[in-house]
């Protein structure tokens, strides 16, 4: 029995109130449903998909020729139970004004302005008229995806620094402010942090992110698919393998491409093993954020030894470059079936043990439990998904909930929290290393025979895919259009982290500056995935 | 506290003497990084690395060189928080231009002299990302590079390889 999809009704509701929706046949976007609607209710859509209970996912635009003219095509995707729908609408370009749906669901905030910023639709009652991924590298009046904009642009000699975005000032007697970045003290990513203070307490956080902008949605228009895949998994680094995946998954699906079985079982063998990298990484940088350097070096051997089987089995310490459009680069030697189960085994013991050690330190537990709590109001309200969702009682996991091959015939416990600190975050990673481990173990057994990669075939023009994979932050999607010649027309990957890096604002609320570190460590947030 | 001890003694010390990974010995790379830091930086060789518009793998690799493995420190090789603290700049790319200021600002922070390197296929040419309204691409595209570490993203091995390469170049007689 097929289980009803909870979404099922929703376009009918939304005629029931006045709205005339149109649902369309796309097979490339499923499992989500596609709907059209007019751009005047476009609010309506907002105000219902949320009283139905929906999860805002994300939204994308692209320029478009209709009968009507060149319009810009607006998609808003929605989940509601696992299933998906995407609302699409289109406005003019001369006149590109749609109504926002910030004010029903504040994760939209970042997004539209990214629109505006990019395609220039002007969303009306959007709380924040300031640009977003903008900064000085292009004018008020350019927007780098509409068609007549080139990809190489017309930069200024030397793109100045953007320093007159209006940060919100907290006033008042003791106030201070603290300025972060772009260039941060660690080796990590750049980004800007603006802390309003007092005393040690943070009153307010806001980020100005934009830095990495790397003008990735733009370089993809014209690649052949293996260059999209490149590009993909050059997204997120460390989710090389997830936006890999989700992108090759959105080209399948839009040429109707059979992918065996054998490399969709050896996809997600690769997707478990970076899961399991970057939490083991992740839970020692965040001990070493507290200054308990013996968990940071335990932590940090793992995730050493765990990289080099991944080259050693796949050719890569990342696994980069690993899945390809229609499956994956290489089959896996025999030879790492045993050494893996082996390594599987062994890993789980030893995070055992030292968190044996780690849960015996009253000084670790006191850094973590309490500290940057995201309540679970707050992470419904932004849509959190992966660990932070979990960690604050959001139970959802594409793989269980909107299951794709192979995991329809694997079961693994999805954790879940609700407390919503660092604590909460730091053991729901925990957790899912251990189901990973398991699924790992399964995969292994499983691993079906057979040819690991089906040739490529060019898509029709204006063929539609959407790519849904949980990746180790969580749910990415990935949406593409192809255009002539098997070219990619449109490219947007959006990574978990447009969800996460808004509640690191929230969470960070009335904490000390100096825990912002292993608050900040514990959502790792990807900038480059966020700045696209 | 006994069990952390207990772990302590019974792991004993994992930082390697030769990996057998198919890859030039890393002690053998060491001691000579170690060897030219003595001489040529009173054995302590301070570096600053600012990711530039990368992906984050190189950031993640050059992360690396300080895990218990690599242990790049017992070389003289330590990272700082800022440029005026360092003799060496390892820079990601490709350069966005939203950081291009950025860049130039901490290169200009450094005291001289200073070594620039480009760390990863992006920082040394562009890599997939190129040049574009958004991205600058090579590192030597915005300022004066002395040497660059290739690959997507270059292996910890490879990173140490390249410094020892750029530090190398400079030392007397080197």
């Amino acid at each position: 029995m097929t289980p009803r999809n909870p979404l099922a009704e929703f376009p009918r509701r939304l005629a029931d109130i006045g709205v005339r929706v149109e649902v369309r046949e796309s097979p490339g976007l499923a499992p989500a449903q596609l709907i059209l609607l007019k751009p005047g209710d476009w609010s309506r859509l907002g105000i219902e998909a949320r009283s139905w209970g929906c999860r805002w996912v994300a939204s994308w635009g692209e320029e478009v020729d209709q009968a009507d003219g060149t319009m810009i095509r607006v998609n808003t995707c929605f989940e509601h139970g696992g299933a998906y729908l995407v609302a699409r609408t289109a406005v003019p370009r001369a006149a590109p004004v749609l109504a926002s749906h910030t004010t029903s669901y504040p994760g939209a905030d970042r997004p539209e302005r990214h629109i505006r910023d990019m395609l220039g639709v002007v969303f009306t009652d959007h709380p924040d008229a300031r640009r977003w991924t903008r900064h000085q590298a292009w004018t008020q009046a350019e927007y780098p995806l509409r068609r007549d904009f080139p990809a190489a642009g017309s930069p200024p000699e030397r793109t100045a620094a953007d320093h007159q975005y209006n940060f919100l000032l907290a006033q008042g007697s003791g106030v201070y402010e603290i300025p972060v970045g772009p260039v941060h003290a660690g080796i990590i990513e750049p980004g800007h942090f603006r802390f309003q203070a007092v005393g040690e307490t943070v009153l307010k956080l806001e980020e100005r992110l934009g830095y990495t902008h790397k003008g990735v949605e733009k370089i993809a228009e014209g690649r052949a698919a293996d260059g999209l895949a490149r590009l993909a998994g050059r997204v997120s680094g460390d989710s090389t393998v997830a936006h890999a995946w989700a992108a090759c998954m959105a080209m399948e699906q839009a040429a109707g491409l059979d992918v065996p079985p054998r490399a969709v079982w050896l996809r997600a063998l690769m997707c478990e093993r970076e899961r399991i990298a970057n939490h083991v990484g992740d839970i020692g940088a965040m001990l070493n954020d507290i200054a308990f350097a013996f968990g940071f070096y335990q932590f940090a051997r793992l995730r050493e030894m765990w990289q080099r089987t991944s080259r050693e089995a796949f050719g890569h310490r990342f696994m980069m470059d690993c899945i390809v459009p229609g499956g994956v680069a290489t089959d896996l030697d025999p030879r790492f079936i045993a050494a893996m189960h082996d390594e599987a085994r062994l890993l789980g013991q030893q995070i055992g043990k030292l968190m044996a050690i780690i849960n015996d330190l009253p000084s670790v537990a006191d850094r973590v439990r309490g500290t940057g709590v995201l309540t679970p109001e707050h992470a419904r309200a932004l849509g959190c998904v992966g660990y932070v969702g979990r960690a604050s009682g959001m139970d959802f996991d594409v793989r269980r909930d909107a299951p794709y091959p192979p995991y329809d015939k694997l079961t693994f416990t999805v954790p879940l929290h609700h407390y919503g600190d660092v604590n909460a975050r730091a053991r729901t990673r925990l957790e899912e290393i251990t189901a990973s481990l398991g699924l790992i173990e399964a995969l292994l057994n499983g691993l079906p025979a057979g040819p690991v990669r089906a040739a490529w075939m060019h898509p029709a023009p204006e063929a539609e895919g959407l790519g849904l994979v949980e990746g180790w932050r969580g749910e990415i999607l990935s949406f593409v259009r192809f255009g002539a010649d098997g070219r990619i027309a449109r490219f947007f990957p959006r990574d978990p982290s447009w969800t996460t890096w808004p509640a690191l604002e929230l969470l960070i609320h009335d904490n000390i500056v100096p825990d912002f570190p292993v608050c900040n460590k514990s959502v790792n947030g990807s900038y480059s995935g966020q700045d696209l | 506290m006994l069990r952390i001890l207990g772990k302590i003694q019974r792991l004993g010390i994992v930082t390697e003497q030769l990996p057998e990974i198919g890859e030039p010995a890393l002690t053998e790379i060491g001691e000579q990084l170690k060897a030219h830091i003595g001489e040529r930086f009173g054995g302590s060789l301070a570096i600053r690395e600012v990711d530039a518009g990368s992906c984050n793998g190189c950031e993640l690799e050059v992360q690396a060189l300080n895990n218990p493995i690599y242990s790049i420190e017992r070389f003289g090789v330590h990272f700082v928080a800022s440029p005026r603290h360092a003799d060496m700049l390892l820079f990601s790319g490709p350069v966005s231009r939203h950081m291009e200021t950025a860049l130039l600002r901490t290169y200009e922070a450094t005291p001289e002299p200073r070594l620039v390197i480009a760390v990863g296929e992006c920082g040394a040419c562009g890599g997939e990302f190129g040049i574009s309204y958004a991205s600058c691409g090579a590192v030597s595209n915005v300022i004066p590079v002395d040497a660059v570490i290739r690959g997507c993203p270059p292996t910890p091995i490879n990173l140490m390889r390249g410094i020892l390469e750029a530090i190398a170049k400079r030392s007397p007689g080197g």
